[in-house]
């Protein structure tokens, strides 16, 4: 009897240690610690990370107590006469096991985590994740909506001229929206070399690779507005692709669906409409400052060598058409890409208006301006 | 057996060296290889520290205040590569030289001529690298990883040089390593049994054959990386049928006993130095064999964890998390060796000894954030995250070139014949033990914390630590200056260093005089 | 130079370039351990002659087909149908729409992949538009097939599986014939356009 309740006082605290052990007692160091998430695999991936954690503290401090004891006790003054062993199998077979059974300690619930992530079952809402150099494009396949997310931080505050946001390096143009409760699915890939979708607060990061797809899922339990980054270098602006993630409420998760449908409806209608020069340029400054300042920069002088001027430049000023070209089909062999697929027939014809009319170009050249229509017409069979 | 008699036989004077500058061009011997290495990667270890300077100067506050994002990625592709390639390998191959002849009772290497080669190609193959810093298009700014495509289609025209770099390297590495299995396994003296050659032979020899088997893998990875540039192959290229996983598998297989060829020689070193200043002999000398064997040979089934976000199966990641928790069973045999030398010892704490000992702590920190890199979900929140950075300069730095750095004042008495000034050794080591962990454990946080890596600008909660780290890391930089001056300062004279040097110093090294002579052991010894 | 000494030489020069061979069998090698493994997340571009495959008692299976344009390939790419249900151990015939609105001959290769990477293994096709490069000329437009079929193997867990084809533009732009633009060398600009990123 009296060995039943040592069995049971063990028990109780063992789960007493294990559950302080992967407690969220230390959250509260929230800058200093990795966050316990807002998904039940989030949170158990944080116990595991507290767990292991622990489990070195107490060994390290077992190791170095006899460490730092001896670097007191067995100084050649203290101990002029060391002692002369130098083998004991016993001991060493010890302390070759017992760490092995601890590893096994460690490895079934990190086991048991790991066959959790791996679940393969479908999801209620399924999100096609595409990293490019610089942004993700986000497209909700079940209901065709799609969008890319651009960094919003304004090159002035990176280049401090101005002070920094709250969200400096974390705010995008457009966030992923997703509903509490239900299940999604995310289906990773990547345009050109390899990128990394990271969200901490979910524990979920899938390499993005070119001509691949992995996938990820997870549940979130608590709306908010969540931030992740890119964690694969991906080129020179790998550090400014933030992903950005907000869980709403079901019913205004169906509000903006049903938004996001209405505006694409929109799109049709604003390519139809006659457009002023003004009102292109206006559109077009915006679409600019999100696609095209990283290489062409603000001013549309480029850099030298690398980046060619669009201020000044015979194909801006001279030659719409091969300016039409180059936006809709990119530079074979050069940086420049194709922006047919990224941009709407509106958004292109307003950015090309745009460069056509500023930083003296609409003096110094023809001037021409280039409307929804004229993408249209681009986009129509030649033969 | 030859039938020639070796002409230094007839001489009982031995040769000195050479006279005048072409002594160091045309040099076979090993201790002057050994010196060359040793100042080598003394000059890359700063060059690869000032391009860390530049990193941690950007980093020290958000916003981009000194350097471009392209430029930066240019400086942390470089510093990694030089670090690895041109400042821990030499100074290990140069430890290699000027000691396993000595401590094997052996004259030379085994191939005095192809040793000079390996040497020589070295200052070629980063004179080429270091270059690419002024073509068109800047130098490779993929990390020192380069995984394709970024490092394929996407790359400046300079990354062809860095294959031809590295191939380079990888030679130099490969001749050498030949050179060292070649000297210990059929030069020892005669008595001198595999179990009785000293610990720092045995580090050497696992460490040759590592690298042995994955040098011409890394040559592998980069010929098929040149092949996708210039010869329209498809190895990691999806549109071809290609895949750029594949390339981080080959990588990675190189990349990971790579690891442990930069940490092994330290273990050997770290043995060395603790049983001579605990004035007791090694704890467990036949298991430190045994441990560092096992390391090596699970270091090659382990190379996915690298791995484990790139979309693995469940059953490989399983079973990669299970083998790299395994190696820490061997590491941790060594740290209790270790320690248990120093149990009951008779310790004193000159320089050698005080990075020796840090080494042992802060190296195991570094395990341990290895451990917890092991656990598959968990590494889901640390890849490729500050957590990482932080996990890998620990063993590298209070690791690896603390190591060095134990090795340097333990046996520079021996090359040189002076006593390094003990007051600035001891200076060296606390500035060097203050910025490390200054510099280095914060990143711990940070990345926790959600900072990626290889960034050039950060959002603003990473700020506060991001700047003492940077703050540590100038600490340690400047402190290797004094570290530059402590060993001029030696080489150019000192109190005069007795043959044995350190009271209970084991090993045929301190049986000859200090400095030790041009030739020794020209006859072997009789080893007992 | 004892013996001894040049033994140990040759074998480890064998060694290291057996290690270099080692290293481009890895490619192939990648392959085979995936196949007999059965971890195998790579699709097969070739048809598949497994002449056993269907059956009559089959379980649900709902397919996703995804498509993407890689480097913002310009064609139009997408799929006929974005989700179908079918059975296992049944054939099936999907299509992609596919137009290239340029004014120049193009040539694509599709990519497979799917998702989870365990189904991938189950997956035959018996014809698949990635199987060969398909030119366009400028204008043309095409719906392109693909017949697959899921083996009765495939894990009960697997409910759903995502099919997704990357399209990259092969064309090779040297080819003057094939390619009626005007080559991207005459820039009259005079600015130098940076070879790569």
């Amino acid at each position: 009897m009296f060995k039943k309740a040592t069995t049971t006082i063990n028990k109780n605290f063992a789960a007493l240690f294990l559950a302080i052990l992967s407690s969220n007692s230390f959250a509260a160091w929230d800058d200093l610690n990795m966050t316990e998430g807002v998904t039940a695999i989030s949170k158990e991936v944080f116990g595991l990370h507290m767990l292991i954690f622990w489990i070195c503290v107490v060994i390290g401090i077992a190791v170095f107590g006899v460490m730092f004891y001896s670097m007191f006790a067995f100084t050649k003054k203290k101990n002029p006469n060391p002692s002369t062993f130098h083998e004991n199998t016993k001991v060493e077979l010890a302390w070759t096991i017992v760490p092995f059974l601890i590893l096994v300690l460690m490895a079934v619930p990190a086991s048991n985590t790991l066959t959790k992530i791996y679940d393969d079952t479908e999801g209620d809402i399924n999100i096609q994740v595409i990293g490019y150099q610089w942004k993700w494009e986000y497209r909700y396949l079940e209901d065709n909506i799609g969008f890319f997310s651009n960094l919003t931080t304004d090159l002035d505050e990176i280049y401090n001229k101005t002070p920094k946001g709250e969200h400096y390096l974390e705010e995008v143009d457009e966030a992923v929206i997703i509903p509490v409760g239900k299940k999604i699915r995310f289906l990773i890939t990547a345009n050109d070399v390899i990128h990394s979708w990271w969200m901490p607060d979910f524990a979920i990061k899938q390499d993005a690779i070119p001509g691949f797809i992995n996938t990820a899922w997870t549940i979130v339990d608590k709306p908010g507005t969540y931030r992740g980054k890119c964690t694969e270098l991906c080129g020179k602006n790998h550090g400014f692709m933030p992903v950005v993630v907000k869980v709403v409420p079901q019913d205004e998760y169906d509000l903006w669906v049903a938004g996001k449908k209405e505006e694409a409806l929109k799109m049709a209608e604003l390519t139809e409409k006659t457009w002023s020069a003004e009102e292109l340029v206006q559109r077009g400054e915006g679409i600019y400052q999100k696609n095209c300042v990283a290489c062409h920069q603000s001013n549309g002088a480029g850099i030298a060598g690398i980046f060619p001027a669009l201020a000044g430049s015979d194909i801006v000023l001279n030659n719409k058409a091969r300016h039409l070209e180059i936006l809709m089909e990119g530079v074979q062999g050069a940086a420049m890409a194709s922006y047919a697929n990224q941009l709407s027939e509106v958004d292109m014809a307003a950015v090309i208006t745009y460069t056509r009319r500023s930083w003296g170009n609409a003096e110094n050249g023809d001037g021409e301006i280039v409307v929804p229509t004229d993408i249209v017409e681009y986009k129509k069979p030649k033969v | 057996m030859s039938a020639v008699i070796e002409s230094h036989d007839h001489d009982d004077h031995h040769h000195g060296p050479a006279e005048g500058l072409t002594r160091w061009l045309y040099t076979t011997n090993h201790k002057d290889i050994g010196t060359l290495y040793l100042w080598f990667s003394f000059a890359m270890f700063l060059i690869g520290g000032a391009m860390a300077m530049v990193i941690r100067a950007e980093l020290f506050q958000p916003g981009m205040q000194i350097v471009e994002p392209e430029f930066y990625n240019q400086m942390l592709t470089l510093h990694g590569l030089i670090m690895v390639f041109g400042a821990v390998m030499p100074a290990f191959v140069g430890l290699a030289n000027w000691l396993i002849p000595m401590m094997v009772g052996a004259p030379d290497m085994a191939l005095p001529r192809m040793n000079n080669l390996s040497f020589w190609i070295l200052p070629v193959a980063f004179f080429i690298l270091l270059s690419s810093l002024f073509m068109e298009g800047g130098a490779p700014n993929f990390g020192w990883t380069f995984y394709a495509p970024l490092s394929t289609t996407y790359a400046p025209p300079s990354v062809t040089f860095f294959i031809f770099s590295v191939h380079i390297m990888g030679a130099s590495s490969i001749m050498g390593s030949i050179n060292v299995i070649v000297t210990i396994m059929n030069m020892r003296a005669p008595g001198m049994t595999l179990m009785k050659m000293p610990l720092f032979v045995w580090s050497w020899l696992i460490t040759a054959y590592l690298l042995i088997a994955v040098m011409p893998v890394l040559a592998g990875a980069v010929t098929m990386m040149l092949m996708d540039i210039h010869f329209g192959t498809s190895f990691f290229n999806a549109a071809g049928g290609g895949d750029p996983v594949l390339f981080q598998h080959i990588f990675w297989f190189f990349g990971h006993p790579e690891v442990y060829i930069m940490i092994l020689p330290a273990f050997g070193i770290t043995s060395h130095i603790i049983e001579t200043f605990s004035r007791k002999q090694l704890f467990g000398h036949t298991s430190m064999v045994w441990a560092m064997t096992s390391i090596a040979i699970l270091s090659f089934v382990v190379w996915a964890h690298h791995m484990f976000t790139v979309g693995l199966p469940l059953a490989a990641e399983l079973f990669f998390m299970w083998a790299t928790m395994l190696i820490a069973v061997p590491t941790g045999v060594k740290v209790f060796n270790w320690v248990t030398t120093m149990f009951k010892g008779s310790i004193t704490y000159e320089t050698p000894m005080l990075f020796a000992i840090a080494f042992v702590v802060l190296f195991t920190i570094g395990g341990f954030s290895g451990l917890m890199l092991a656990i598959t979900p968990a590494d889901f929140q640390y890849h490729d995250t500050y957590f990482v950075v932080a996990h890998f300069h620990y063993v590298l730095v209070p690791g690896a070139i603390f190591s060095i750095m134990a090795a340097v004042y333990y046996w520079i008495p021996k090359w040189t014949g002076n006593m390094y000034d003990e007051r600035l050794g001891r200076l060296h080591f606390w500035l060097s033990f203050i910025g490390v962990n200054v510099t280095f454990f914060p990143q711990h946080w940070i990345g926790l914390a959600g900072m990626p890596r290889r960034v050039p600008d950060y959002a603003l909660q990473f700020a506060d630590w991001n700047m003492v780290s940077s703050v540590g890391a100038f600490l340690f930089g400047a402190s290797q200056i004094l570290f530059l001056f402590i060993v001029i300062k030696t080489v150019m004279g000192g109190k005069k260093a007795t043959p044995e040097v350190w009271e209970g110093a084991r090993g045929l090294e301190w049986t000859v005089d200090s400095p030790a002579p041009y030739h020794t052991f020209s006859t072997p010894p009789k080893v007992s | 130079m004892n013996e001894g000494s040049r033994k140990t030489i040759k074998l480890l020069c064998f060694s290291v370039l057996g290690m270099f061979t080692f290293s481009f069998a890895l490619v192939p090698l990648y392959d085979v351990f995936c196949e007999i493994t059965g971890l195998n997340g790579k699709i097969e571009l070739e048809a598949t002659t497994n002449q056993n495959l269907e059956t009559e008692s089959g379980r649900d299976v709902s397919i996703q087909f995804v498509s993407h344009n890689n480097e913002q390939m310009p064609w139009i790419f997408r799929p006929s149908d974005s989700q179908i249900k079918i059975q296992t151990g049944e054939f099936h015939t999907a299509t992609f729409y596919v137009k290239n609105p340029t004014n120049k001959t193009m040539i694509a290769q599709a990519i497979p992949s799917v998702a989870p990477s365990n189904a991938a293994s189950h997956l035959k096709k018996l014809e698949c538009f990635c199987f060969e490069q398909q030119e366009l000329a400028p204008g043309e437009e095409a719906l392109l097939p693909v017949r697959l079929i899921f083996d009765d193997e495939l894990p009960d867990s697997i409910k759903s599986v995502v099919l997704s084809y990357t399209i990259f533009d092969v064309t090779d732009y040297n080819d003057v014939e094939m390619t009626q633009h005007h080559n991207d060398n005459d820039h009259h600009d005079g600015h130098e356009m940076e070879p790569s990123l």
